[in-house]
């Protein structure tokens, strides 16, 4: 097998007396989806500052290509293709496409001390990086980002990311707060990416989603790797029960069954969310 | 199917046409309707008097003066950030010039830099200790300013035993930063803020940089995380604004022969609402300097204009309150316009 791009080694983490990871071991390669899954406060969101600068390990390693590397603040993990994108895209609503785009790195034209601003040329290639994964309805690099859905925020991240050399993408729960609609975009992208060649670390709790993209899962529980599979290896139920920590889930299931059978077949009224 | 993509891709790139929609988005659409509102109200009820020369120049040395400082304090607040201390920067250049070239006799040239380091010093200390403290620039300029007011007045009084202090200033000095022209009316500091407007238009609109005062204004993790310098650009733009504000202080002493330790704290209000009438959000992000510029003249004219009515003078504050809440609901209306405009499907 091919060395992975990015690895982790026995990365343990604690704040203080706290400890949040354990002793964490995953690779990622090229090409390929990771999903992240674990409940709220299972150590998702460290683990990605672990790996996007945030944080430093407390112990273990990290390895890019095989090599050791060490990141000290998130500018260092980005120069090394690092990016993060969170869940509302991190971007700026009152700014234009093409603007936010280029934040940090404007295009610029003229010489000298009189360098303008190229507003024609990063409107261009912002709407058409973002027109290339698909999504066709912008058309006007000077629109504001705060006007756009959640689903094309995102994909404007993602095609901002992917645009300026990113070669493993974190998408921190980016389905989470959109409709149905919009998060099968982002899972289009997500595919797109993948195509491209890139490293996704996919964090999620909605295993449906996972589920479509994904090639390789790991489910954090308490800080700790719980399972560690690949695709098709394991059904949706055994996912979401080890999500959930087992038994739990298994139990409410068998509960809604048992009220089904004594009620001529109706779920239960509370059920339904 | 490709030519079609790429036809939408070339018309996706085409200038924006210039249409009344397009004009309306842009931030300083509302303080240019503020400023023919205000206009019409105007030579309604004054008669076009404030519009000739002398007049006219009543109000535009009101708005030089106050829109060197507006602008900087603007782009602080497009930054995401306040500067209430440009109150007691005022009298601070004042008094500095007219103490070391006033009192002292020392050379004029002396005075005018030592004031503006000054302001320089003030600036960094306030931007310091928003980057160092995270305490909120509201907070961190309320104590500079209580603190340099201090300054001013203790140090005023132990070295000049007086509260003003004159000042004569001849030569180059006077005609460059304290003098009238155009038939003696004019302020020289008109100029300046035409010189500093469009310096600070080419920056903030034209050069690349600006576009990080709006990004940390969005975002500011967000910014620092696309290797924006942060901390530098909070730093330099408080520097600004302190300087600007010891710099018409400074002139206003060369210009008047003296300098009082107090005054200035007009400018901390006025130049806020110069800022919001030109539609800059309050919270950052969202602005531009033309908008601030119409929006200093717009003060400026409500603040001179009722000289030259029937009215009271008293009304005034009232007019400039309603002229604010005003603006400050035709901008959010403008600023929704702009987030929910999308092109129409072709």
């Amino acid at each position: 097998m091919t060395t992975p791009i990015l690895s982790l080694n026995n990365v343990s983490k604690s704040f203080g007396p706290i400890d949040v990871l354990h002793d964490i071991s995953l690779s990622l390669h090229a090409g390929e989806v990771l999903c992240l899954l674990g409940d709220n406060g299972a150590g998702k969101s460290t683990l990605i500052k672990t790996l996007s600068g945030v944080h430093q390990p407390t112990s273990g390693t990290i390895e890019m290509d095989g090599a050791p590397v060490r990141f000290d603040n998130p500018r260092m993990a980005s120069e090394k293709g690092i990016a993060t994108v969170h869940q509302f895209g991190g971007t700026f609503p009152l700014m234009s496409i093409g603007r936010s785009f280029f934040v940090g790195v404007e295009p610029t034209k003229g010489w000298g001390p009189f360098k303008v601003y190229d507003r024609k040329r990063a409107n261009e290639i912002a709407v058409k990086a973002v027109r290339d994964f698909g999504i066709t309805r912008i058309e006007d690099g000077d629109r504001l980002v705060g006007g756009l859905s959640g689903g094309e925020r995102q994909s404007l991240a993602i095609a901002r990311a992917v645009h300026f050399g990113a070669r493993v993408l974190i998408l921190d729960e980016p389905t989470a707060a959109l409709g149905v609609k919009q998060a099968t975009h982002v899972l289009r992208i997500v595919n797109e990416a993948k195509r491209r060649g890139l490293a996704v670390i996919f964090i999620t709790h909605q295993v449906m989603h996972a589920m479509a993209v994904g090639d390789h899962f790991a489910v954090l529980i308490r800080g700790a790797i719980a399972a560690d599979f690949r695709k098709g290896e394991k059904t949706r139920e055994e996912i979401t029960d080890l999500m959930a920590g087992g038994a739990s889930m298994a139990s409410l299931e068998a509960e809604i069954e048992g009220y089904m059978a004594s009620h001529d077949g109706h779920p239960p009224q509370m059920a339904r969310m | 199917m490709t030519s079609d993509v790429s036809r939408q891709t070339a018309a996706a790139v085409a200038p924006p046409t210039l249409s009344i929609g397009a004009l309306l988005r842009r931030p300083e659409a509302g303080a240019f309707l503020g400023l023919v509102a205000v206009l019409i109200f105007f030579v309604v009820f004054g008669g076009i008097a404030f519009l000739k020369p002398a007049g006219m120049a009543s109000w535009l040395n009101v708005a030089a003066n106050l829109g060197v400082i507006a602008i900087p304090v603007g782009l602080l607040m497009i930054a995401g950030e306040l500067d209430i201390s440009v109150g007691a920067m005022v009298p601070f250049g004042a008094m500095t010039v007219a103490v070391i070239s006033g009192h002292y006799g020392l050379p004029i040239w002396i005075g005018i830099a030592v004031a503006l380091s000054f302001g320089v010093i003030i600036g960094l200390v306030n931007g310091y200790m928003v980057i160092r403290t995270a305490v909120p620039s509201l907070i961190v300029t309320l104590g500079s300013l209580f603190a340099v007011q201090g300054i001013v007045l203790g140090l005023t009084v132990l070295i000049t035993k007086s509260t003003s202090v004159a000042l004569t200033v001849e030569g180059p000095a006077k005609a460059l930063f304290g003098d009238f022209f155009f038939g003696g009316q004019l302020q020289v500091m008109v100029i300046w803020w035409l010189l500093f407007t469009a310096a600070y238009v080419f920056f903030v609109h034209l050069s690349p940089k600006g576009n990080w005062i709006f990004a940390m204004g969005g975002d500011k993790v967000s910014a620092r995380n696309a290797g924006i310098p942060t901390d530098r650009m909070t730093i330099l733009l408080f520097v600004l604004s302190s300087t600007s504000a010891a710099f018409v202080g400074m002139c206003q002493a060369i210009l008047y022969n003296s300098a009082q330790v107090a005054g200035g704290q007009s400018f901390i209000f006025n130049s806020i609402i110069s800022v919001v009438v030109g539609g800059v959000l309050l919270t950052g992000g969202f602005g531009s300097v033309v908008g601030i510029f119409f929006g200093t003249i717009t003060f400026a004219i409500v603040n001179q204009g009722i000289y030259y009515t029937d009215f009271d003078r008293n009304w005034s504050a009232l007019i400039i309150g309603v002229l604010l809440l005003l603006a400050v609901l035709m901008n959010n209306t403008f600023r929704k316009m702009a987030l929910s405009y999308s092109p129409k499907k072709k």
